[in-house]
Formats: C-alpha cells, structure tokens, sequence
C-alpha cells in the first residue's frame, strides 16, 4: 500500500524516474543559489532574471522550434545582455541596480512576448511560461544535471570569496580583488540555474524553487552552510512529493512540486526555530546571562 | 629611517571638488601618528586614498611596500551586513586571507592564531556567538581581532573609538600600542585631542588643506586648531579651477608645515 503510494509510480513510469531525476538535479543546483541571493538581498532578482531570459529562449525556439540547444543558447545570451547592460547602467549613471534591472526585464519580457506571439501559438507560450517536468527527454536531463554540477564546482571555488563579498564588501576589497569576479561568476550561475529550471518548472516557476527553500533554511539555520543544506534538502523533498502529488491527484506538475515548497515554507515561517512566530510569541523564559 | 606612505601634492575628493587639497609629507615606518580635524576635513577621504579605495584627482601616494595586502584598514563605517549569518570566529578568521586567500585550508597553526587573536581582544568565549548578537563594543574588539590576523606592516584606523567605552578603547588602544612597539605604521583618525596629546608622538592636522604636521605639541596649539575649525565644510558648487599646479614648499617633515590658507586675523 505504502509502496504503491510513495515508490511504484516511480518504478513503474520512465516518465515518473526522468521528472524525479531532473528535479532532483535542479535542487542540487538552484538551491544552494537561492541561499545567496537570499543573502545578498537579492531575492527578486532571480525573479527579474527569470523574465529577462525568456526573449533569448524565444528567439531560439523562433529560429528552430522546440530545440534545446538553440533555446538554450538563447535564454543563456538574454540573461547575460541584460545582467552587464544593468550593470553598466547601475555603474554609469544615477540608476540604480534594481531600477536599471526592471527596466531591462521588462523590455526584455515584452519582446520575448511579441516574439512567441509572431510565431507560435497559445499552447507554445503555455509551454514556455510554464515548462514540463513530465515531458523530460535524455537531452534535457543531461543539461539540468550538467548545468547542477557546474554550479556545485564553481559555488565551491567562489565560495570564500562569496561569502566575504556578501558579509564585509569594504574589507573584501581591501584584502582582494576577487569579489567582483566572485559576483559575476555568481550571477552566470544564477542565469543558468533559471534556464535549467526553465524546462521543468518553466520561467515563471523556476524562481520558485530557487528562493522558498532558501527561505525555509533560513528559519531553521544560523549559519550558511547549514542553511545551504537544508534548503537544497528541502528543495529535493518538494521535487519528490510534488511528483507524487501530481501523479495521484493529476494537478499539474510544476505547480504542485512549488506548491510543497511553499508549503514547507509556511511551516518553517510558523515553526521555525530561528525566528519562527511560534517561537516569536512565546519565546520561553529569559535566561540568567 | 625609510617612509612607508609619501604623500606627493595629493588631492583626492570627490566630483572633481577636493577633500584632501595638496597634501605633501611622509609617514616614516614605524610611526604612530594621529590625523585629526573637524568633520568633513578629509580624514577618512584620505584614508580611503592610502588604501586605495579612491583615486586621487592630482598627486600621487607612494607606497614604501607596493603590496596593497600589507595595508590593514578598519573603516569609520563597516559596511559589515550584520544579519549575515556568520560567527565571530569565521569573521576573525577572515583576517588569515593573505594565508590562506580563497581555497587555503585553516590548519592547525592557523587556528592557533585565531585563538590568540580573539584572546588578545577579550573575545575568548564568542566564537560560535553569530556577528547579529554583538554590541558595539564586541564588533570593534572582533574587527581588531581581524586587523591582528592581517599582519600588515601599515595599519589605518578610522575613528576607531567612537561608540565604544573607556574599557574597550583602553583594551583596543593597548593593540594600537603593541603595533607601534613592533614598528608597524599605525594611522589613526580621531577626535578626542586630550587623547592624542597623551598617547600619539606625532599628528596631522587636516582642515581639507593640512594645517600643520609634525610633534604632537606643535600641531595642536590654539592657533593651529582655530584655524582649522574655520575652514569651511561645503563644496563650494561654483567654485573656480584650482590654480595651483604644485603645493607650495613645505617645512621639512617633524617641523610643523603649513599649506594652504594662511590663518586669519
């Protein structure tokens, strides 16, 4: 019975494993990802970013329909253009970053819609907004897991940098000039992590899993590393029961496995043992020193 | 004796208005000198100048040790995000960067010195406690505690002892010291001038202009400090191209020197 529940239609659908596997490999990678811009304060960037990727993806998907490549190659090029132009402009002018970044989403935004809107129909732009973690060829899979290990290997060289770059950016300077690099290479991952997540969760939902796990660890860690673990171990359990959900329920599948985050989320914020309101509200007696 | 900074008809400043307006001098090695003046006189401006966080708009510094690594700098205003979740001990530790960099290990050694560094500023005890939790006092001492780990044969403090109590200025003041006795160049900016006159062999006295420069005592005279009030604080937006090229001449260094506008009646 439990079996049937929570295993079989793993074993049994080649559908069911693919979906498990990229979804597991998005966590690996995005999560972690979301940490930091949890921590940099950047957390509707990812969102912004997100929006912005969708031109380049469209004008792939223009040029050779539905191809991975091509729409790859597209949302990796938009994501960048728009993350230097934001920068320049934040750096060059009176703009500032998250003024010039809303700019440059949201014209980005409406030309990948008046792209997909020349070419395709309803159905397309669905696809594209909303993605399909069900419908995962080998291709697609081997992207994500690529995509999640070189996150994992550039995160870990860029981590102390990172971290200092976040905390203390006046002595990171000072001791170094690795923080700039640090930030940028940081921001590529954040681009490539959106448009892994892009064909499972689609633009829209990829945020999703990059930013609630992140702010599940935060109420149950004190430290990044920690923080960084329990995100990415939530955003894996999402991916699972959100699978499961779908499968039995028939919702849809990206939806479903946001919704559990989301989920996991609202608990932690009620529960959580850094900051939580439970723990808010009654916090216990003080202590002697 | 070799200098560790020379300051060569230095303005720095901001929009092309200085801050710092033709400053010539030298900072020996091993010397413990105070920079004080009114606010907005250019203290940090120039701070920021040695360690290369601003360019300057005319002049140069000379670096006795070109190495940018082996220039400390504890800045007025930490940008120090303090809700970032990190504890005390990794903060200090971050002090050991030209050691360790960004893949070096903290071996044994290493610890050894964290543990030392957080004794020597009475933080022995905090090293799990996450930066959030820290008063004012507690985040200075760690800041020390790092300046300790950086190992730089030029420190630069500004305004280290504001906002923080007698103890602790006293315990922090005993480092400043303990640098000073191992010939280290030590740069402070502050405000308390009994202070100075009691603990800094040799000050700057900043006005935008340097006032004067040179023994403690014959810096901080009446005169010299009126002057210094009176200059003006503002940019003056509408204000004229400098004329001058060079800065004039000034007293050799360790006799007070004089730049600039001539005290007034």
């Amino acid at each position: 019975m439990l079996h049937e529940i929570f295993i079989a239609p793993f074993t049994e659908f080649e559908f069911m494993r693919r979906a498990l596997a990229g979804a597991l490999a998005l966590s690996l990678g995005a999560c972690p990802i979301g940490v930091f811009l949890m921590l940099r304060r950047m957390s509707l960037v990812g969102d912004a970013m997100a929006h912005a990727i969708l031109p380049g993806a469209a004008v792939g998907f223009l040029l050779s329909g539905l191809n991975l490549f091509a729409m790859t190659a597209g949302g990796l090029i938009a994501g960048f253009v728009v993350a230097l132009l934001t920068g320049l402009v934040a750096r060059t002018t009176e703009l500032k970053e998250d003024a010039a970044l809303a700019t440059f989403y949201l014209l980005s935004l409406a030309v990948g819609v008046t792209i997909i809107s020349l070419k395709g129909t309803n159905i397309d732009l669905l696809h594209v907004l909303f993605g399909n973690v069900l419908a995962l060829d080998d291709q697609t899979l081997v992207m994500i897991a690529a995509n999640a290990t070189l996150t994992l290997i550039v995160l870990a060289l860029i981590y102390r940098p990172l971290v200092i770059e976040c905390v203390d950016p006046g002595f990171m300077r000072t001791v170094s000039r690795a923080g700039g690099p640090a930030h940028l290479a940081f921001l590529v991952l954040v681009v490539l992590n959106l448009v892994s997540g892009f064909y499972a969760l689609g633009t829209l939902l990829a945020v999703g899993i990059m930013m609630l796990p992140a702010a599940v660890g935060r109420f149950w860690a004190r430290d990044t590393t920690l923080m960084i673990a329990i995100a990415t171990a939530s955003g894996a359990a999402s991916g699972y029961a959100g699978l499961l959900i779908s499968f039995h329920t028939g919702v849809a599948s990206g939806p479903a496995i946001i919704l559990v985050a989301g989920g996991l989320y609202l608990t932690s914020l009620l529960f959580g043992r850094v900051g939580g309101l439970v723990r808010q509200a009654f916090p216990g007696r003080h202590l002697e020193a | 004796m070799t200098a560790a900074l020379r300051f060569r008809n230095l303005t720095l400043g901001y929009d092309r208005h200085p801050a710092v307006h033709h400053l010539d001098g030298a900072v020996e090695t091993g010397a413990l000198l105070a920079v004080v003046g009114p606010n907005g006189a250019g203290k940090s401006t120039l701070f920021k100048g040695i360690v290369g966080v601003i360019k300057p708009l005319a002049g140069r510094i000379e670096r006795g040790d070109p190495n940018p690594q082996n220039i400390a700098y504890l800045p007025q205003a930490a940008e120090i995000d303090r809700t970032f979740p990190i504890n005390v001990y990794d903060m200090v530790a971050m002090g050991l960067w030209r050691r360790a960099g960004s893949f070096g290990g903290i071996d044994r050694a290493s610890r050894s010195l964290i543990e030392q560094a957080m004794a020597a500023v009475g933080l022995s005890g905090f090293e799990e406690r996450a930066i959030a939790t820290l008063s004012g006092g507690q985040m200075q001492r760690m800041l020390f505690a790092r300046l300790l780990l950086q190992d730089a044969r030029v420190i630069v403090l500004d305004e280290p002892f504001n906002a923080v109590d007698a103890k602790t200025s006293a315990d922090l003041f005993d480092l400043v010291r303990r640098w000073h006795g191992e010939r280290r160049t030590v740069l402070t900016a502050i405000h308390d001038m009994d202070f100075v006159r009691a603990n800094f062999p040799e000050t700057l006295l900043l006005a935008r202009e340097p006032v004067a420069w040179g023994r403690t005592a014959s810096v901080l005279t009446p005169g010299n400090l009126l002057v210094a009030r009176r200059m003006c604080e503002a940019f003056d937006q509408r204000a004229e191209l400098c004329p001058e090229e060079q800065a004039p001449a000034l007293a050799p260094p360790g006799e007070v020197a004089r730049a600039g506008n001539q005290p007034g009646p």
